[in-house]
């Protein structure tokens, strides 16, 4: 899975919230049109990864690459103009305004007409569209998802991020929101996603990373993990 | 039937035209308190102090056009003044925030050290107002005085009470309509006031799209600065300027806004009506009322007034208090512009 380097590549990634660090030496990295998923038990610090390659965690090592460029000194709102977009896991809508206004919010960057990028997330999630007047915190969690995840997408961005956006969703949903993830991709964005549910998100992932403790235990393909005994007995499950 | 029609009309004039137009005022001004909530998440205790500096801004140039000979008559020349008054107050709040406030949001202070920090700010602006102006009641206002005047209502009708209306009073109604669908129209439609509410609602998921959080700021001071010297100066209008007043105005406006939800500016609106009518109906005295609308001998012998004038401060201290243990997020739910 090496040869070309990845499009985002976050390197030896140290650092933490102050005290001690949370993430030791941490690699990851995801290709332009590929899904990585970072997987781990909970408090492992995997949305500390993600917040440390979006530049929300204070480094003591490491780097963060995009596109061969060195971004770890550039703040969060400067990685959005760069193409990179980023869901929370927690907090992801702004409940008070509407679906619609979210959509905006994430276009806010954009200086030119959106209202075709605005068709294309409306096609993605077609309930968004029926909603669009709605406030977003009146949504159902599924629905919300979709707004997080849509409102990322409105700067058409080339790096999306997302820290398990399906929390909280039925299954049914989960598949549905995946299927939609696997789109979204395939029109040549990378994408990182944080996923609680290890077993359907490896299946769906190009690279897999196994996070214990801030450091990296796993790390293949997808169907690699998937395949591998230690792994399916200690986070899948059996 | 002419003693009930002469009850209300007496009414109307001692308590529902003054009411509707100190409510205006303390609507505007409780909508700069909750907005500056609402985005940088701290009290301003500067924002009376604020409305004094603002008041005095335009007091000194209306004196000025007024001894230049410019008049707008029938309107008052201080509403020439205001745009003057508005630029120096917005100068005040941004170089405020320059050099107080943006120290602490670096500092990601606790939202108690952001208000002691404003009440620094007062402290500053109060000796700045009573350096320039002095502490001493001023009166700025000319033009017409009034609308109507009870003495032409009874002659229109033949009524023996009369309703008095106040050019004051007025143009507080009309200013405070106009402010307020324009605050409302902002904040809803253009892509800076929606930022702004992106930011009240969610300021990290607000940074990760890419708002600019100081600029965001510096609007909020822009609007709150334009919102405190219009409510200053309507009040000073309709009743006089005094820098003191003005400090005691905090009390109220925290009140109004405070009832209707921090944060909440539809809240602030309701809760300045709230305050206002709760103020002047307690502080008002029925005698004359009851004498109209009551049958001839049951008329009352005291002033039946519930709270003299004096204390019409606790009246919106109490109400403060109430709302605070009963429902300390507002009536109409605070947080979220
Ligand atoms: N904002 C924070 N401040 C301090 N410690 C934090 C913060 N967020 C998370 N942590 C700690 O960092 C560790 C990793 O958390 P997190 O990255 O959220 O794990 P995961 O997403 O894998 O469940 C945990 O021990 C957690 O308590
Ligand atoms: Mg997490």
């Amino acid at each position: 899975m090496n040869g070309a380097e990845d499009y985002l590549i976050g390197e030896h990634l140290t650092g933490g919230y102050g005290g001690a660090n949370i993430l030791h030496d941490c690699n990851i990295g995801v290709g332009r049109g590929e899904i990585a998923v970072i997987v781990g038990p909970n408090g492992a610090g995997k949305s500390t990864a993600m917040k440390a390659v979006f530049g929300m965690l204070n480094l003591r090592e490491g780097s963060v690459r995009l596109d061969g460029k060195d971004i770890t000194g550039l703040t969060p709102q400067a990685r959005v103009a760069k193409g990179m977009s980023f869901v929370p896991q927690n907090h992801n809508v702004f409940t008070s305004m509407s679906v619609e206004e979210n959509l905006e919010m994430g276009a806010f960057i954009r200086r030119d007409d959106f209202t075709d990028t605005l068709g294309q997330v409306f096609d993605l999630f077609p309930i968004l569209k029926e909603k669009r007047r709605q406030a977003a915190g009146e949504l159902s969690g599924g629905q919300r998802q979709q707004v997080a995840v849509g409102r990322a997408l409105m700067t058409k961005p080339k790096v999306l991020m997302l820290d398990e956006p399906t929390a909280g969703v039925s299954p049914i949903v989960m598949n549905e929101l995946f299927d939609r993830i696997i789109e979204v991709a395939k029109s040549g964005i990378a994408i990182l996603m944080v996923e609680q549910n290890a077993r359907q998100a490896l299946r769906i992932a190009d690279k897999g990373y196994v996070l214990v403790q801030g450091r990296n235990r796993y790390t293949d393909t997808g169907a690699a993990l998937m395949a591998n005994p230690e792994v399916r007995k200690a986070f899948l499950g059996g | 039937m002419d003693g009930i029609l002469n009850a209300l009309i007496l009414l109307s004039n001692f308590v529902i035209v003054p009411g509707i137009a100190y409510g205006s005022q303390l609507a505007i001004g409780a909508l700069g308190v909750t907005l500056v909530y609402g985005i940088l998440r701290f009290s301003n205790f500067a924002h009376g102090d604020t409305m004094a500096f603002g008041t005095m801004a335009t007091v000194l140039l209306t004196w000025a056009l007024q001894s230049w000979g410019v008049s707008i008559s029938p309107f008052p020349t201080a509403l020439l003044a205001l745009p003057f008054g508005i630029i120096c107050t917005i100068l005040v709040c941004l170089a405020a925030d320059r050099w107080v406030y943006r120290f602490y949001r670096r500092e990601k202070a606790a939202p108690v050290v952001f208000l002691i920090a404003s009440i620094g700010v007062m402290f500053v602006l109060n000796g700045l107002v009573r350096f320039i102006i002095g502490p001493d009641d001023q009166r700025f206002a000319d033009g017409e005085r009034f609308i109507m005047k009870a003495r032409e209502f009874k002659r229109l009708t033949h009524f023996n009470e009369g309703i008095t209306i106040k050019t004051s009073q007025g143009l507080t109604v009309v200013t405070a309509a106009i402010v307020v669908i324009a605050l409302f129209w902002f904040l809803k439609r253009s892509r800076a006031g929606k930022s702004m509410r992106a930011f009240s609602d969610n300021e990290d998921l607000a940074l990760l799209s890419g708002i600019n959080p100081e600029r965001v700021v510096m609007i909020t001071w822009i609007i709150a600065a334009a919102l405190a010297t219009i409510a200053g100066v309507l009040y000073g209008l309709d009743k006089s300027f005094k820098p003191f007043t003005y400090f005691q105005l905090l009390l109220p406006i925290f009140a109004s806004a405070i009832v209707g939800g921090l944060g909440n500016p539809l809240g602030a609106i309701a809760g300045g009506f709230m305050i206002a009518f709760s103020e002047v109906t307690v502080t008002y005295a029925y005698k004359k009322f009851l004498a109209y609308a009551l049958p001839g001998d049951w008329a009352p012998q005291g002033l039946v007034q519930l709270l003299s004038t004096d204390y019409k401060f606790a009246v919106s201290f109490v109400i403060l208090v109430l709302v605070l243990l009963l429902r300390p997020t507002g009536i109409f739910g605070g947080k979220a512009v």
